[in-house]
C-alpha cells in the first residue's frame, strides 16, 4: 500500500499549483479551472484520509464537494456570459471599471 | 436523531423561497408585491417558530445541527435583516428594472444558508451552509445583469469567494484526517488531549480556516473584494451581504473558534490580535478618502469586522456577548444607512457620489434625520445603540488584559468619525442643487428605516435586557 503521505504530498501539490494559477493567470477561464484544481487537491486529501482512517466520511465529503464544484462552476460560467455581453473579453486585467 | 420538526423555521424559509418561485409564474402583473408579500410571511412566520425554539437545546441530524439559544439569537437576527431586505428591495428593483421572482427567491435562499452557519456543529454543515449562502449572494451581487459594474462585481466575489471556499475546505480536510471526524464536539474532545495541541497537521488546518473565514467576514488582508463587490451590486443586496454575510460567517467563525478551538488560544489569539488591529486601522483610514457613499460603507464595514475582532480577542464573557449584541446592532444601523441610500439612488447610479447628498435636509428632513442617527450610530456617539456596542467591546479588551487594541480600536473610532460627519455636513451645511426622489419616500422603505431607527435608539437607551440575552445565548455554548 502507498503511504499516506505520499497522497497529502501531491494533493498539496495540486492545491499549490491551483493557488498559484488563480494568481497568475489572467484567462478567466484558466482562473476558474484553477480553483477546481484546488478543490480537487482537497478531495484527493479527503479520500486519502478516509482511506488511511478506515471511515467512510471522507468519501461522502468528497462527493459533498464535488457537487458544490460543479454548482459553482454552473454559476461561475453564467456570470462570465454575462460579463462577456457587456464586454465581450475574458482577460482578468480589463474588470476593471472600479479601482481603489 | 433526525429531529426534522426541529428544523421547522429552516423549512419555512426553504418553500417560502420556492412558492415565490411559483408565484412569479402567474399571469397577473401585480404579482410583484404578493411575491414581496409571501417572502415577509414567510420569513416572519419562520422567526416566531424560532423565537419558540428559545432555551429548547437539542440536537438534530445525529448532532450535525444544533438548536441552542446561539443558534435561535443568530437565526431571529438573520429573519429580521431578511424581513427588512425585503421591504427595502420592493420599490427599489422596480426602479432598477430588475423586479424579477427570483430576487426574493434568492434573498430568502441566502437565508436559508445563513440560518445553518449560525446552527450547524459539524465543519462540513459549516460549509454546505456557506456555499448555500454564497451562491445565492454571487447570483444576487450579479442581478442587474445590464450593467457591467454589476457584473464585474459578481465576477470578483465569485472568484475570491470560490478561492477562498478552496482554503476553507482544505482546513477542514486536514482536522478531519487528524481528528478522524469533522464534528466540533469531537475535534473538542481531542484537542482535551495535551499532545494534540502541538499537531502540525492540526495547526495548518487552523490556520487554513482562519483564512476561509477571513474572506468571509472581509477582514484584512483579506478583504480586497470587498469594495468592488459593495460598489457594484444593486444597493440592497449590498445592504443584504454586508450585514447578513457578515453576521453569518461570524457566527461560525465565534462557535469554531470561541468554543472548539478554544485550548489552542495562545495560537489564535495573537493573529487575531494583529488582524482586528491592522483591520480597524486600514479600514478606517481608507474610508476617508472615498467619494462614492457604497464604496465609504464598504471600508466602515471592514472596520467594522476590526471592532468584532477585537472582542474576539478579548476572550472572556462580556466578549462574547458584546460580539452577539454588536452584530445585532449593526445590522440594524448598516441596513438604516444603506436604507437611505437605496431611498435616494436613482437609476443610472445617480446620487451615489456622497456630494450628491449636499441639502438633502431641507428637501427631506426626516430622511436626513435618520441618515445622521445611523451614521452617528455606526461612529459610536450615545445615546445611539452603536456607542453602546462599541463601549462593551472595548470594556471587554481592557478587562481581558488587552489594552493596546482597545486605544486602536477608539483611535479608528475616532478616525471614523471625519467620514461618519462628513455626509452629516454635506446633508445640512449646504443648499440642495436638485430633486432627490421624483416622488414620496416609497412606504415600505419607509417602514424599513423606522424599524431600524427604533430599534437603533432603544438599543442605545435600554441595552441591559438584549446584551442579558446575548449573555444567556453564549453561556450554554460547548457544554
Amino acid at each position: 500500500m502507498v503511504p499516506l503521505h505520499y497522497y497529502l504530498l501531491v494533493s498539496a501539490m495540486l492545491f499549490i499549483l491551483g493557488t498559484l494559477g488563480v494568481l497568475t493567470r489572467r484567462n478567466a477561464l484558466v482562473v476558474l479551472m484553477s480553483i477546481e484544481l484546488m478543490m480537487n487537491g482537497v478531495n484527493l486529501s479527503f479520500i486519502a484520509y478516509s482511506r488511511y482512517l478506515g471511515n467512510m466520511e471522507g468519501h461522502v465529503y468528497t462527493l459533498l464537494s464535488i457537487s458544490v464544484a460543479a454548482a459553482e462552476v454552473a454559476i461561475g460560467l453564467a456570470i462570465l456570459i454575462a460579463l462577456y455581453r457587456n464586454k465581450p473579453t475574458i482577460n482578468i486585467d480589463d474588470f476593471n471599471i472600479m479601482k481603489f | 436523531m433526525i429531529n426534522l420538526s426541529l428544523l421547522t423555521p429552516e423549512i419555512i424559509v426553504l418553500i417560502t423561497a420556492l412558492i415565490v418561485l411559483i408565484l412569479d409564474l402567474l399571469p397577473w402583473r401585480g404579482r410583484k408585491v404578493l411575491l414581496a408579500t409571501v417572502g415577509v410571511l414567510g420569513t416572519v412566520g419562520a422567526l416566531l417558530i424560532t423565537m419558540g425554539q428559545w432555551d429548547l437545546r437539542e440536537e438534530a441530524f445525529y448532532g450535525m445541527v444544533a438548536i441552542d439559544n446561539f443558534s435561535v439569537y443568530f437565526k431571529a437576527l438573520f429573519l429580521i435583516i431578511c424581513t427588512l431586505t425585503i421591504l427595502l428591495s420592493i420599490n427599489y428593483i422596480t426602479r432598477g428594472g430588475i423586479d424579477l421572482g427570483e430576487y426574493y427567491s434568492l434573498v430568502l435562499l441566502a437565508t436559508f444558508g445563513y440560518m445553518f452557519m449560525a446552527s450547524g456543529t459539524d465543519l462540513i454543515t459549516i460549509f454546505l451552509a456557506l456555499e448555500i449562502l454564497s451562491l445565492a449572494v454571487y447570483i444576487l451581487a450579479g442581478f442587474m445583469r445590464h450593467s457591467p459594474k454589476s457584473n464585474e462585481s459578481a465576477f470578483k466575489y465569485f472568484l475570491l469567494g470560490a478561492f477562498s471556499s478552496a482554503f476553507l475546505l482544505y482546513g477542514i480536510a486536514n482536522i478531519y484526517g487528524v481528528v478522524g471526524n469533522t464534528n466540533l464536539k469531537d475535534i473538542a474532545q481531542y484537542l482535551s488531549q495535551e499532545a494534540a495541541l502541538k499537531n502540525p497537521l492540526f495547526l495548518a488546518g487552523m490556520g487554513l480556516l482562519l483564512v476561509g473565514f477571513g474572506f468571509k467576514v472581509a477582514i484584512v488582508p483579506f478583504h480586497m473584494w470587498t469594495p468592488d463587490v459593495y460598489e457594484g451590486s444593486p444597493t440592497t443586496v449590498t445592504a443584504f451581504m454586508a450585514v447578513g454575510t457578515k453576521a453569518a460567517s461570524f457566527a461560525a467563525f465565534l462557535r469554531v473558534f470561541f468554543y472548539t478551538l478554544e485550548p489552542l488560544k495562545g495560537q489564535w489569539v495573537p493573529v487575531l490580535w494583529l488582524l482586528a488591529a491592522v483591520t480597524i486601522i486600514f479600514g478606517n483610514t481608507v474610508a476617508i478618502y472615498q467619494k462614492n457613499i457604497k464604496r465609504m460603507l464598504a471600508y466602515s464595514a471592514i472596520a467594522h469586522a476590526g471592532y468584532i475582532l477585537v472582542a474576539m480577542v478579548a476572550g472572556n464573557d462580556l466578549g462574547s456577548s458584546s460580539i452577539l449584541y454588536y452584530l445585532l446592532v449593526y445590522s440594524l444601523m448598516n441596513l438604516g444607512a444603506f436604507g437611505v441610500v437605496i431611498i435616494v439612488e436613482k437609476k443610472e447610479e445617480e446620487n451615489l457620489t456622497i456630494s450628491d447628498y449636499r441639502g438633502l435636509a431641507y428637501k427631506h428632513p426626516m430622511l436626513s434625520a435618520a441618515m445622521s442617527l445611523f451614521l452617528l450610530s455606526l461612529a459610536g456617539i450615545p445615546p445611539t445603540g452603536g456607542f453602546v456596542g462599541k463601549f462593551y467591546i472595548f470594556s471587554a479588551a481592557v478587562s481581558g488584559g488587552y489594552v493596546g487594541l482597545a486605544i486602536i480600536g477608539v483611535l479608528g473610532s475616532a478616525i471614523a468619525l471625519y467620514y461618519y460627519l462628513r455626509i452629516i455636513v454635506y446633508m445640512y451645511m449646504y443648499d440642495p442643487e436638485k430633486e432627490f426622489l421624483d416622488g414620496p419616500v416609497p412606504f415600505f422603505s419607509a417602514a424599513a428605516l423606522v424599524i431600524t431607527a427604533i430599534g437603533t435608539i432603544l438599543l442605545g437607551i435600554t441595552p441591559a435586557r438584549i446584551l442579558e440575552l446575548a449573555h444567556y445565548s453564549i453561556s450554554y455554548l460547548g457544554h
